[in-house]
């Protein structure tokens, strides 16, 4: 009734209640029975000149392919590797890699292009029939298979020798110990070096990259230093790590003391230089834009903006905890010292942190 | 086999090979399998002949990069960095860089690669859903592609702070921030994966095996299980004529199969190779040796992970304290691990989620359109905006210096469109979705509109329509409804308690918000009387005038 559905066929109005509602997979049938799948002829089919236009177009390809090789294996021995060129919309360049890249890819490029050049044009363009197999095996295959499991099962006798079984299991459950256990080297335990800084009392400050002494009045109001406290190469000599750089790393900052709106402890800064954690209370990142008309900090990373001038507060972004602030003042010569160390750790959260 | 092979002498070649490994039965079970043809099913393919470009080149790089974090002073022959303390690692980058010829080029596809394969595999897997090519008997496959995923993107990632240059020690840097953050674990997670506190001398080395053996180990395997499977369960393809369910129709493996993927994996190949040299991608010459104490403005990880950093830029500032004791903190655990996790596991709970609410167990090989399953469309575009926002959020500094807004605004923006902008992506696909239907409808009721209009004799005016053509119809015929699941009694006629009331009660709201909308599917009689008509009103159409009598006929196409 539904088999054979053509829609030039006139609507006969006695078949009219007999019509079902025709699902998607009858739907689809339908056609088929009817006209199947169109084929037409392709130029190269029927003209052999054609033909023979598409098979030189497909043969040049490839030879372009191999040329595009040779320059490679040439211009890789005769170029000079430091050797610069200027091109338009890339600006300056290395020439050996400009031109080593662009005759492997186009070497690479044309294969492919020929190859589908050639599928389309030349091989046979008949779309092909296939049936599909029910991928679920038929109902005595899945009993045969399971009677094979069983039988198996049974000459084994897993089943009934249960002191076999469960001294197996506990023994494959217990032998990825080692592996496990293995593991336990790959870090110390935490001794709480996250709480702890370099900075202590009478540290000097020194400036991150030449490590010189600071004076007050080194630094003019509205301008940001990053400093380290003075013994930060000898920590990073003795542990060769970059540990101690991250977690040390200040930001000096002067402003006019009628500035300051609040601070973490009484007159932590000195004559306006005031000093906090350079690290990020969010995730970590060292925070490096200062905008000197309003005190605000912003870590590039997430963008939270911390206010210099009211506690290292933060204000915006991410970031829920303020950046700690470094107490400092200036010893018999005039320069920059930590009053004492950082009083609460630096850095993104931990767990153990706590207040 | 057939006479005509018979009658032909076996080379001695093949005899020597197969009578030691016996292929012959599997070739010619195999030679001729036919794919089905459409450009959507070169996404994955895309992928694959990516990750096979990312081992290739990624080879190479072995054979140059130094997986350590040992200072040195560099001393190659790029002057501005010359003299200045840096790890082994970046140094050795350098070096491929400016050193080993061609290394530059290698390093660059090596990248660009790396972008294509996880974009392919995001567009392929899009593809996937808005098809409904997950369905039965795909699920698995599906799960793999989940996994495939998630693997490119770790596989990204550790490649990505190989060179220990300033940007990619940044992203390792939140990375450590995040895994400190996870609540009592934390610190222990922390030492254990970088060997001690960040930096520490630890992670590159680890990084570099996890990049070069375990993950690319691990989807070489998973490809292989996705690719036996397509395999098995031969390709899904759209609805057209001829194609059902039970067939396959396209071309055989050899030639034309082989010739078209073949091809395309050198098309693939060369285009990321002319990127290569072309394009430069992450020059990390211009960003400096990583040091723990400063940055770029402006850092932007790999596209992949900005979803990521969208989130966590997003986020509101949420911490709490604990008895003053611990520190819990929502504002990095939500964006950067709750959100990730809950997007993986509900697409691959997916395919089972919606075969629970449609009660459809069937097998499906023919595709949908994506306009006949509204509601899954709707999820998909919904879903899709939420990802997009995400993204565009984790590029909120370089929106607002682009385009000189405040990055305040932005982000408090994005916090509220990232909760009602997909609602409305939501509403707006299921009515787009409908009105599609409405057309397709339309045209196996009417037949197709020609925009040729017919004055009658008595005045009034008709618009000609023709019938579909056959290749047309099987597509405007592939669609199909769910029945609605009906309310289940709590308690039945004799007083006892249907099992999982609540569940049942659930699937059936479920399944009528799924359903919801759906246009009735037209009978054969109605689709009949319909392109007759149309048939009918072509042929007056041809006579170029109306006789009187057949006016009638006329008229009533405009139904």
């Amino acid at each position: 009734m539904t088999e054979k559905f053509d829609i030039n066929n006139t609507f006969d109005p006695d078949k009219e209640n007999q019509a079902p509602k025709i699902s998607k997979e009858v739907a689809t049938k339908l056609p088929t029975a009817a006209k199947g799948v169109d084929h037409y002829l392709r130029r190269t089919d029927t003209d052999p000149k054609a033909a023979r236009r598409a098979e030189l177009q497909v043969a040049t390809l490839f030879g372009a392919s191999s040329f595009f090789t040779l320059v490679f294996l040439v211009s890789f021995v005769a170029i000079p590797r430091e050797k610069k060129i200027a091109v338009s919309l890339i600006g300056v360049t290395g020439a050996q890699n400009l031109v080593l890249g662009v005759s492997f890819g186009f070497a690479i490029l044309l294969i492919g292009i020929g190859a589908i050049h050639w599928a389309k044009k030349l091989m046979s363009d008949v779309e092909i029939v296939q049936e599909r197999k029910e991928i679920k095996p038929a109902d005595d295959v899945q009993q045969e298979a399971l009677a094979a499991f069983r039988v198996g099962a049974e000459e084994s006798g897993i089943g009934q020798r249960k002191l076999i079984r469960r001294s197996l299991l506990g023994a494959l459950a217990l032998f990825p110990l080692p592996f496990v256990v293995m593991l336990r080297d790959l870090g110390p335990a935490p001794k709480g070096e996250l709480r702890k800084t370099a900075w202590e009392e009478d540290l000097h400050i020194v400036t991150d990259i030449t490590y010189q002494k600071i004076r007050p009045e080194d630094i003019p109001v509205g301008n940001l230093i990053s400093a380290m406290p003075e013994n930060i190469m000898e920590i990073q000599e003795e542990e060769q790590n970059l540990n101690e750089r991250g977690k040390s790393a200040i930001l000096l900052v002067r402003m006019r003391p009628e500035e300051i709106k609040s601070q973490q402890g009484p007159d932590w800064d000195y004559q306006g230089i005031v000093a906090y954690s350079k690290i990020c209370t969010h995730v970590g990142c060292p925070i490096a834009l200062y905008e000197q008309r309003t005190h605000h900090l912003l870590c590039p990373c997430h963008q939270s903006t911390f206010d210099l001038a009211d506690s290292g507060q933060p204000i915006f972004g991410p970031a829920a905890r303020r950046l700690p602030q470094l107490a400092i003042t200036v010893d018999e010569e005039g320069y920059l010292i930590a009053r004492q160390g950082f009083q609460e750790p630096v850095g993104p959260s931990f767990w153990e942190r706590g207040a | 086999m057939s006479n005509t092979t018979t009658s032909k002498k076996t080379p001695a070649a093949y005899n020597y090979v197969d009578s030691r490994v016996g292929f012959s039965a599997a070739l010619k079970r195999n030679l001729r399998k036919v794919f089905p043809d459409h450009w959507s099913f070169m996404l994955g393919e895309i992928a694959l002949y990516s990750f096979i470009i990312l081992l290739l080149t990624g080879t190479f790089l072995t054979l140059w990069y130094k997986p350590s974090m040992t200072e040195v002073i560099y001393n190659g022959s790029y002057i501005p960095l010359k003299g200045i303390p840096m790890s082994e690692a970046y140094s050795s980058t350098l070096e491929i860089s400016f050193d080993v010829r061609g290394g530059m080029l290698l390093r660059q596809i090596h990248h660009w690669a790396a972008l294509f394969f996880i974009a392919a595999m995001v567009v392929h897997l899009l593809r996937v859903f808005f098809t409904g090519a997950y369905r039965k008997p795909r699920e698995f496959n599906w799960l793999l592609g989940i996994a495939l995923l998630t693997l490119g993107l770790l596989a990204g990632f550790s490649g990505y702070s190989l060179p220990d240059d300033l940007l990619s020690g940044i992203g390792l840097k939140i990375a450590s921030g995040i895994i400190q953050a996870i609540p009592v674990i934390g610190t222990w997670a922390l030492y254990f994966l970088f060997g001690g506190e960040f930096p520490g001398t630890e992670i590159i080395p680890r990084l570099y095996s996890i990049h070069i053996l375990l993950i690319p180990g691990a989807i070489l395997a998973l490809v292989t299980a996705h690719l036996l499977l397509v395999w098995t369960q031969k390709h899904t393809q759209y609805p057209g004529p001829g194609r059902t369910e039970k067939n396959v129709v396209g071309y055989p493996l050899l030639p034309v199969y082989t010739a078209k993927a073949g091809g395309f994996f050198f098309i693939v190949f060369g285009v990321t190779t002319l990127l290569g040299a072309l394009v430069a991608i992450n020059p990390i010459w211009l960003y400096g040796p990583f040091t723990p104490d400063q940055v770029t403005a402006g850092s932007q990880p790999d596209w992949y992970i900005g979803f990521l950093e969208g989130s966590l830029r997003v986020m509101p500032a949420i911490e709490f304290n604990i008895f003053n004791t611990w520190t819990f903190s929502p504002n990095i655990l939500i964006p950067a691990l709750v959100l990730p996790g809950l997007m993986f596991v509900l697409m691959g709970a997916y395919p089972f989620i919606e075969s629970w609410i449609t009660g459809d167990k069937r097998e499906h090989n023919l595709l949908d359109r994506p306009r006949n399953a509204p509601t899954r469309t709707a999820l998909g575009t919904m879903s899709l905006t939420f990802y997009i926002l995400l993204w565009i959020g984790g590029g909120n500094d370089i929106i607002a210096t682009t385009f000189s807004l405040s990055i305040n605004s932005i982000t408090y923006f994005m916090r509220v469109a990232l909760i009602a902008l997909p609602p409305l992506v939501f509403i707006a696909t299921k009515r787009i979705c409908l009105g599609l239907q409405r057309k397709d409808l339309e045209m196996l009721l009417h037949g197709k509109e020609t925009g040729r209009i017919l004055r009658l004799p008595d005045g009034g005016f008709v618009e000609v329509h023709e019938p579909v053509s056959e290749a047309e119809l099987p597509k405007l015929l592939a669609r199909e409804t769910y029945p609605v699941w009906e309310l289940p009694q709590k308690v039945d006629a004799n007083g006892i308690k249907t099992p999982h009331y609540h569940r049942q009660m659930m699937k059936a709201k479920l399944s009528a918000w799924w359903t919801k909308g759906d246009l009735p599917i037209p009978t054969i009689k109605e689709i009949q009387s319909g392109q007759h008509h149309a048939h009918a009103a072509l042929e007056q159409a041809h006579e170029f005038g109306v006789e009187p009598g057949k006016e009638e006929i006329v008229t009533s196409t405009n139904h």
